[in-house]
């Protein structure tokens, strides 16, 4: 039952997000702060993490090609559509859940505990417009940061299959190039539309309707980060049964 | 005027509040006292609209509150001002921010305009020199008074306060409640407060609601309560030797 209402209780939050706006002035400093926290705050990391993450992939792949038939340019192929299909978009989404989410989670949870949330309500705003509709506005930027982190994942696997003499710049480059298909990159980014969506609204909803004190904002912070997974995996499943099944 | 009629409410099996009406009057300074587990917090978070109640009715100005839309909900809510317990500013925010904040939402005033209000509201409540501060860098004395200003700055015509003075040391909490007071008087709204303060009762308690267990046990001013026999009353309002004291001479004064 607990979980019933938690899933009615988050369909009605997602309808409120985009009841009784926000005036446009507010809201777009809200909006900019909120692109940095969010999108800016987080290339650091996702660069960081795709480009190594690129490199171990060309080097497990390359490891594991003892068949002198296989051509070399598959190390490049296979880096590219593990990037591009599954590492980029789902993965560091849940890397995003972590981050972003439990960010989310606790700064509005935070507002929720010191009565801020109170205070936004009995002045009359929609707390939940003018708290997670920015967030919903800044995380639509996240195509931008899943490009960097194909790109980075990508050259990462470049640098390491070239320096790490696992293959050639040409192999390398010529596999990256080998059988493209555009669907590809839409799935992609279709998946990441999705996951921006829950990345911004789960984390929300655990922070707005969490109840007690600063001890309830970490269990709201680690709960928000399952439950945000958790999400993101299945939609994962049904989005590639969907698309590409 | 806030008219309350027969106000249930209750949370799963605990029926916090019983069946409380009462009425405050525009222009005079209304305080709710009780002990802990009373149910005065709920009492006031009903009167915002914070609770939704199970039963009976609160009417503003002769509008039922339950019967007003959402939209009128929100209309209504602008014109209200709150002092939360622990003041609820935004720390995200500088002072003067928070203190514009009311008017960023709700008016079409220019940045100058917002600017000089919200100079009239802080210089009104003695924190003229505080504009660029965060609230992480007030004492809870400059908080509380930085709370009242947001909670003035946009003219309300209701004015509610939860526990103003808690946390405060004797001084500052009589200067929060000649504020309030004064406030009221000005401005003449309509001013609710909840409070453990007996402080606040003899000083500035024009009417006074009594609630035990969920229900008005006594009402009356601050010059009735040193006469009631209400046990309860006495038993929570003279728990202490000063009180019995200042009673007593009271009492004897009277007579």
């Amino acid at each position: 039952m607990t979980y019933l209402h938690n899933i009615g209780t988050y369909f009605i939050m997602v309808k409120d997000i985009f009841r009784k706006p926000t005036k446009w002035s507010v809201m777009k400093t809200l909006v900019l702060k909120d692109i940095d926290d969010l999108i800016i705050g987080s290339l650091g990391i996702v660069a960081f993490i795709s480009f190594f993450v690129g490199g171990v992939v060309a080097i497990q792949t390359s490891l594991n090609i003892d068949n002198p038939l296989i051509p070399k340019y598959l190390v490049g192929f296979a880096t590219r559509q593990s990037i591009v299909l599954e590492f980029a978009p789902t993965f560091i989404s849940i890397i995003m859940a972590g981050k972003v989410g439990s960010y989310i989670t606790s700064s509005i949870g935070t507002m929720r505990v010191t009565e801020q949330i109170d205070a936004l309500e009995v002045m009359g705003i929609n707390a939940i417009n003018y708290l997670v509709f920015p967030k919903f506005i800044a995380l639509s930027l996240y195509p931008f940061v899943i490009s960097i982190a194909m790109f980075l994942g990508i050259l990462g696997g470049l640098i390491a299959c070239v320096y790490g003499g696992y293959g050639t710049f040409d192999n390398y480059i010529e596999g990256v190039q080998t059988d493209f298909i555009v669907f590809h990159m839409i799935y992609a980014f279709i998946k990441t539309m999705v996951f921006a969506f829950v990345l911004a609204t789960i984390p929300s909803f655990y922070g707005y309707f969490m109840k007690g004190g600063a001890l309830e904002v970490g269990k709201a912070s680690t709960t928000s980060f399952v439950w945000t997974s958790v999400v993101i995996i299945l939609l994962n499943f049904l989005l590639t049964s969907l698309l590409l099944g | 005027m806030i008219e309350v009629k027969d106000i249930h409410k209750s949370f799963g099996d605990a029926h916090i509040l019983k069946g409380i009406s009462t009425s405050f009057e525009k222009g005079k300074t209304n305080l709710i006292i009780g002990q802990s587990g009373s149910g005065k917090t709920v009492f006031l978070k009903c009167l915002l609209g914070l609770f939704d109640f199970e039963k009976g009715s609160i009417a503003y100005e002769g509008k039922n509150f339950s019967d007003l839309s959402q939209d009128e909900r929100t209309d209504l809510r602008s014109e209200m001002g709150m002092v939360f317990q622990g003041s609820a500013l935004f720390d995200s925010m500088t002072i003067i921010e928070n203190v514009m904040f009311p008017l960023r939402m709700f008016t079409k005033q220019s940045k100058s305009e917002m600017q000089d209000r919200a100079d009239v509201v802080l210089n009104r409540v003695n924190l003229s020199d505080a504009h660029n501060k965060m609230p992480s860098e007030a004492s809870g004395g400059m908080q509380k008074r930085v709370a009242i200003a947001r909670a003035i700055v946009n003219n309300p015509k209701y004015l509610f306060c939860d526990e103003p003075n808690s946390g405060l040391d004797p001084k500052t909490a009589m200067v929060i409640d000649n504020l309030i007071q004064e406030i009221t008087d000005e401005f003449n709204i309509t001013t609710v407060i909840n409070t453990h303060d007996m402080n606040s009762v003899m000083e500035i308690g024009e009417k006074i609601l009594f609630l035990k267990d969920g229900l008005k046990e006594w009402e009356g001013t601050k010059e009735t309560i040193f006469k009631t026999d209400n046990k309860a009353v006495t038993n929570f309002v003279y728990s202490s030797e000063l009180f019995k004291k200042v009673r007593k001479m009271y009492i004897e004064e009277d007579d």
